[in-house]
């Protein structure tokens, strides 16, 4: 059964038209990330799903129910949020339980499921303790606590690991993922976090301006990018893209080709100057200008020695390179 | 608190600041209690001397106390600041909640109407507020002093508060609204918390003009059952004779409940400042 379906969702504050026409349909035990640039609806069409915001038209089902005009708490969905927003006069037990008790849950089944899910989430030891007392990464897994313990099927995570350090945010984002596998709950995530995005993923949803860009497998989008845009949004170093028609192209068409796809080498058809060197140890990111005066970042894999100031050759794989009209959609591979 | 910046000499010079505005500010207050203790004569003759063993005397207490029913004039007051400072709490927390959290046509309008009433002087309004007293036959009871403070203090109190309100988080309010919480309870149980500062400030801002407002005590409620103690202390000021005595003990003793007062809000004021901080 589909946990989720958005069939032609539009929210409009006033005269600002915030999201247009949305549809998608999340499977039962699915994870769906949301990405795209800050102020592209994200958080909004997660405040619509929940019923926080009403959608202006359109229709939303979870769990194959109608739940336009449902409030939130009837929707079976629970949210996780950026800033955690635990109720700083309760405990921890008391923040995870308050939503059941609300239900009106019995008091034993209460019990048992803050029991189970304080024992995934390691927090058994900080039981009795206020939010301020905890650390961030701790506060944040209460607030995961709270969602599990309510069961929904359908959490809903809004950017919940942007306030975390990045060691912290790699050990919570592998937990999501295990708690994900073991929930077997529908699962939607908002992040700005590539990694996250793309490891955690089973489908992304990739949105600008309000709609809709792409969805599809993280290796769909990565590999087959509809249009310029996502094909740059996807992806660290970001793909390059340069000027199609010295290299062949058709006029006004630009190339795009992503930096490992670029290689280092005496008879490569580019040619420029390098301007900057990045070694991470891993690979090495090369930045070169052209002598169209286009900047392009080349990812080489091991460590690599090349001087500031070098002329470098590049060549690429033409089956590794995307052509994108002048509107950015894309052209067909030639 | 930083230790770096901590010179002795900076502290020093705010500490000698601070204490001169104490001095200052407590000055007249502390003439008024040590010449409460004093004789007729000696009020005159030496106001700014402590009371010694020839000048004390006790006379004006007993007068204040003898004359009329002060404890009586004492106990409207508390009710009648304790009772509107309730109202304008409880109503202005309300409102303003209502123009910080939800988008409604007219929600600007409404909230510059509320705010107009801080700009103009209920005052100006006397002869009608006294007409509709008069028709609701509330003139010399209790509430028509409560009913007029309350809505001379609602403006102000909205203005503060709905500005506090807006910067208490959404997301803690969507979590409440997503586990179930109605309304209500986001209000008082979430929301109301986090704004104490604001409300223990709303609460001393209006607490003391009313305590000694004059004005609406004379026009609304001079009945003796329910005169307030500025009221009762009015009579040892006569056009030709004051008991000075009198006086001066009267508002001696006036202070002590306003001060109590001041006490259990300021406290609120610095828990939340306090609690904020570490937070
Ligand atoms: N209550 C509101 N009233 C008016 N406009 C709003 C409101 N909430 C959001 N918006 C607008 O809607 C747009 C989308 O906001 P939203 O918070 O969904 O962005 P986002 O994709 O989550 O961004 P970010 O990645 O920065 O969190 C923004 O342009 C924002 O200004
Ligand atoms: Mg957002």
């Amino acid at each position: 059964m589909t946990a989720l379906v958005l069939d032609d969702v539009c929210k409009a504050f006033g005269k600002v038209e915030v999201l247009r026409n949305i549809d998608l349909a999340v499977e039962d035990g699915e994870f769906v990330v949301f990405v795209g640039p800050s102020g592209c609806g994200k958080s909004t069409l997660l405040r619509v799903i929940a019923g926080l915001e009403d959608a202006t038209s359109g229709r939303i089902a979870i769990g194959g129910q109608p739940v336009n005009g449902v409030p939130p708490a009837k929707r079976g969905i629970a949210m996780v949020f950026q800033s955690y927003a635990l109720y700083p006069h309760l405990n921890v037990r008391d923040n995870m339980a308050l939503g059941l008790k609300q239900e009106g849950a019995p008091r034993t089944l209460i019990a048992e499921r803050v029991a189970e899910a304080s024992r995934m989430l390691e927090l058994g030891a900080y039981l009795d303790r206020r939010p301020a007392e905890l650390s961030g990464g701790q506060r944040q897994r209460v607030a995961i606590g709270r969602a599990i313990v309510r069961q929904p099927r359908l959490f809903l995570f809004d950017e919940p690991l942007s306030n975390l350090d990045a060691s912290l945010r790699m050990n919570t984002r592998i937990e999501i993922a295990a708690l994900h596998r073991s929930l077997s709950a529908a699962m939607i995530y908002v992040t700005h976090d590539q990694t996250e995005a793309m490891t955690l993923a089973d489908r992304i949803v990739v949105l600008r301006d309000g709609r809709v860009e792409q969805i599809g497998t993280p290796m769909e989008l990565y590999n087959n990018p509809a249009n310029r845009f996502v094909a740059g949004f996807l992806g660290a170093p970001s793909m390059n893209f340069l000027r199609a028609e010295p290299l062949g192209g058709p006029p006004g068409a630009t190339l795009g080709i992503r930096p490992e796809h670029l290689t280092v080498g005496a008879d490569g058809p580019l040619r420029g100057e390098v301007t900057h060197v990045e070694k991470l140890g891993g690979d090495t990111n090369i930045l070169v200008r052209t002598e169209g005066d286009e900047t392009l970042t080349v990812r080489v894999f091991g460590q690599y020695d090349v001087a500031v100031g070098a002329a470098l050759r590049l060549g690429y794989d033409e089956r590794h390179a995307f052509l994108f009209a002048q509107d950015g959609s894309r052209l067909s591979n030639r | 608190m930083t230790t770096a910046r901590h010179s002795p000499l900076n502290s020093l010079a705010a500490h000698a600041a601070l204490i001169a505005y104490v001095i200052v500010a407590l000055f007249p207050v502390f003439v008024i209690v040590i010449n409460s203790f004093k004789d007729r004569r000696s009020i005159f003759r030496e106001p700014l001397a402590l009371p010694d063993a020839d000048s004390f005397s006790l006379i004006g207490y007993q007068t204040v106390l003898k004359q009329g029913d002060f404890f009586l004039y004492f106990q409207n007051s508390m009710i009648v600041t304790v009772a509107s400072l309730f109202f304008i709490l409880l109503f202005g927390a309300m409102a303003a909640f209502a123009l910080a959290e939800y988008r409604f046509r007219g929600n600007l309008l409404m909230g510059l109407y509320l705010a107009l009433g801080i700009m103009i002087p209920i005052r100006i309004g006397t002869v009608a507020i006294l007409e509709m007293m008069v028709a609701t036959g509330l003139v010399n009871t209790l509430w028509a002093l409560i009913l007029v403070y309350t809505a001379q203090g609602l403006p102000l109190a909205v203005f503060i508060l709905s500005e506090f309100m807006r910067q208490v988080s959404d997301d803690l309010k969507n979590a409440g609204r997503i586990d179930g919480l109605s309304e209500y309870r986001i209000f008082a149980q979430l929301v109301v918390p986090l704004v104490r500062p604001a409300l223990a400030t709303v609460a001393v801002f209006n607490m003391i003009p009313i305590w000694n407002d004059l004005w609406f005590p004379l026009i609304l409620a001079p009945a003796e059952e329910t005169k307030t103690l500025t009221l009762g202390s009015q009579v040892f000021i006569g056009q030709f004779v004051t008991d000075w005595n009198a006086v001066l003990s009267a508002l001696s003793m006036a202070i002590l409940p306003v001060m109590g007062l001041y006490v259990i809000f300021s406290r609120q004021l610095i828990r939340g400042i306090t609690s904020g901080a570490v937070k």
